[in-house]
């Protein structure tokens, strides 16, 4: 019975990786195949690697908030069965809905449909009071919280751009003295996010200056790669007449490489939690008997999210980011750069804090933010408003199908355990 | 629907697109007088069907980018500054479809006495408009560094260039019709009329040009 439990979780949370992957990736990665700064085929390799080293290096901390953050661990203890049957049900549920929604071509996010699907079945299943309305609202807050601070960063990163380089006699010599700062500075940030106290679940617990250290010495190999990538990029006077910033700008696309990394490893490190939070609940109420709020993430557990993202990126993923890179924008390096590196800092920062939020959202608040800046040609508000009504119908839907799924579950594995 | 679908399309390429077939408009006008000049009807035609013909692509290009402009877009700069910028641009392309329609329908033989300023008028005219569209060109690295410094600092000084060219036509402008009304005796009473009418729309095409680099300023200034 409980291997049965145990397989079906397993199977649901790694479909869940796969939709992950082969959907929300593109997502992830569609602002730098858009500014042409990768090719269809370089994202894909990038965000394999990348969405599985967020995954796994960093994915534990939402996890533990999918798995014991939203419903009450005491609560779940004492009905070990009703949790197995939520979590399943909160899989399914969430699935579902993103099934339809990417039919009808909705940007429906995978972490609203899963949060709403939990508190969905927790309150009917064990009660309203099992729900944790405090941390529920911490994550709600999040997801307002985390558009608007991308945004905020990738203003001011604009900015920095614009009076570094530029707005200078010589934007091509700034970027050369420049750009292995603006290297190192993405290096450093997701570097000391992910390695202070982070890597627990690994036996590695870096302290302050270890940490320190790490990144620093990380950062600075980044920065001499990145110095020396820049250097062979040549100048073409003739593009430059045209266009002062062409050189510049392709420049950029190589910068831009390393935050397209920054946003995929973040990506990966939020949203493994979105497949394998409900499994962790299930493995601790199937083998340890409680469901723990706090303790690690089996290491074998995010393996088996961060592979099966890549499984879905690699397979099905390719059809989607083909269709997003024949599409042409007028996003350029330098934005891309400012936009993605905002984002991934607070995505990667959401993750280390266990806050489950929008990649997509949290990219386009960052768009927004070089929008203001006025830094981009022309954005269209229409998906902002698509974005926050999908955002109102995602929870109560997700919630309601965890609902039917749960008494669903229940009768058919009551029944079987009966015979 | 993904993030892709966040960007619209940027008004600043039909923009530049307009004004470049609205400089090629401009620049049929130098064949146009020249052909006046010579009394080539057949070439004076020509000219103005090539005027006709530019005049409809602009009309095409400016309508085709008022549609793609609507409230809800978000652009780095006021969405009526870049809808008035259109406005003057077509305004100088409508204006010579008016001359070459006037040279077309009346026969308007030259004055000897005007010929030489007429056509140093013309291609004043001309530089006037290129120079604009010089500036109008100038809009990609104004829409890179967010219409401010050094790059701003360059277009407001190309702005100015403008004003001094636009000027150098009002001067040959005051010329021709000095000249024109001493030689007021000698034409009727109607032609005088016509030919001070069309001297001041030739002047106006260089107007428009200036007008639109006053009001591309305003986009740097704000």
């Amino acid at each position: 019975m409980e291997q049965l439990v145990l397989g079906l979780a397993i199977g649901l949370g790694i479909f869940m990786a796969f939709g992950i992957g082969a959907n929300d990736v593109a997502n992830a990665m569609g602002t730098s195949v858009g500014s042409r700064a990768l090719t269809v085929r370089q994202a894909i390799l990038v965000a394999a690697v990348l969405e599985f080293a967020g995954a796994f290096l960093v994915g534990g901390h939402v996890t533990k908030t999918i798995r014991g953050g939203i419903l009450d661990p005491e609560l779940m203890a004492h009905s070990l069965d009703v949790v197995q049957y939520g979590m399943l049900a909160a899989l399914s549920g969430a699935g579902t809905w993103l099934l339809i929604a990417s039919r009808l071509g909705w940007p429906v996010s995978t972490t609203h449909s899963i949060v709403g699907a939990i508190a969905g079945f927790g309150a009917v299943a064990l009660g309203v009071d099992a729900v944790r309305w405090g941390e529920l609202g911490w994550i709600l807050s999040s997801w307002v919280v985390s558009p608007v601070l991308s945004g905020t960063l990738s203003f001011l990163i604009f900015v920095l751009i614009r009076r570094t380089i530029l707005d200078h006699e010589d934007p091509v010599g700034q970027v050369r003295r420049w750009g292995p700062f603006y290297v190192f500075a993405v290096v450093a940030v997701i570097g000391m996010v992910t390695l202070f106290k982070g890597l627990k679940h690994l036996n590695l617990d870096l302290g302050l200056l270890e940490a320190l250290a790490w990144t620093t010495a990380l950062g600075l190999a980044a920065a001499a790669l990145g110095a020396w990538g820049l250097r062979r990029v040549k100048v073409d006077p003739e593009a430059d007449r045209s266009f002062h910033f062409a050189t510049v700008e392709r420049m950029f696309g190589r910068l831009q490489i390393l935050s397209a990394c920054a946003v995929a490893f973040a990506h990966g490190s939020n949203d493994v939690a979105n497949a394998i939070g409900p499994l962790a609940a299930i493995v601790n109420a199937t083998q340890q008997g409680v469901v723990e709020a706090t303790a690690p993430v089996p290491p074998w557990l995010l393996l088996i999210g961060g592979a099966g993202i890549v499984l879905g990126l690699s397979t099905m993923g390719y059809r989607v980011m083909a269709t997003i890179g024949a599409r042409i924008t007028e996003l350029t390096p330098t934005r891309g750069y400012a936009a993605e590196f905002a984002a991934a800092i607070t995505i990667v920062l959401a993750s280390r804090m266990g806050l489950p939020v929008s990649t997509t959202h949290t990219l386009v608040g960052a768009v927004l933010g070089v929008g203001l800046a006025r830094g981009i040609g022309a954005l269209d508000f229409r998906v902002v408003g698509t974005i926050a009504l999908s955002w109102i119908i995602t929870i109560p839907i997700g919630a309601g199908l965890a609902i039917f799924f749960f008494y669903f579950y229940k009768g058919l594995l009551m029944s079987y355990a009966g015979l | 629907m993904s993030i892709l679908d966040l960007f619209a399309k940027s008004p600043f390429k039909p923009l530049q697109e307009h004004m470049d077939v609205v400089l090629r408009c401009v620049r049929q006008a130098g064949p146009l007088f020249a052909a006046l000049c010579e009394g080539d009807a057949q070439a004076l035609r020509a000219a103005w069907q090539e005027i006709d013909r530019l005049e409809g692509e602009a009309d095409r290009l400016k309508n085709d980018l008022r549609a793609h402009l609507p409230k809800r877009l978000m652009l780095p700069v006021d969405r009526r500054d870049l809808l008035e910028i259109l406005d003057l641009q077509d305004s100088i392309a409508d204006r010579l479809q008016d001359v070459g329609g006037l040279l077309v329908e009346r026969e308007m033989p030259v004055p000897e006495a005007m010929r030489e300023r007429l056509l140093e008028l013309v291609s004043a005219v001309e530089r006037t408009c290129e120079h604009a569209a010089l500036v109008i060109q100038s809009l990609d690295e104004l829409v890179e560094i967010g219409f401010r410094g050094r790059e701003a600092d360059r277009v407001a000084h190309e702005i100015d260039e403008i004003g001094s060219l636009e000027g150098e036509t009002d001067r040959l402008q005051a010329e021709l019709v000095r000249e024109l009304f001493r030689l007021e005796d000698e034409l009727g009473p109607v032609s005088v009329m016509l030919w001070y009418q069309m001297i001041g729309w030739i002047g106006n095409l260089a107007d428009g040009a200036e007008k639109v680099g006053n009001r591309l300023r305003l986009l740097i200034a704000t």
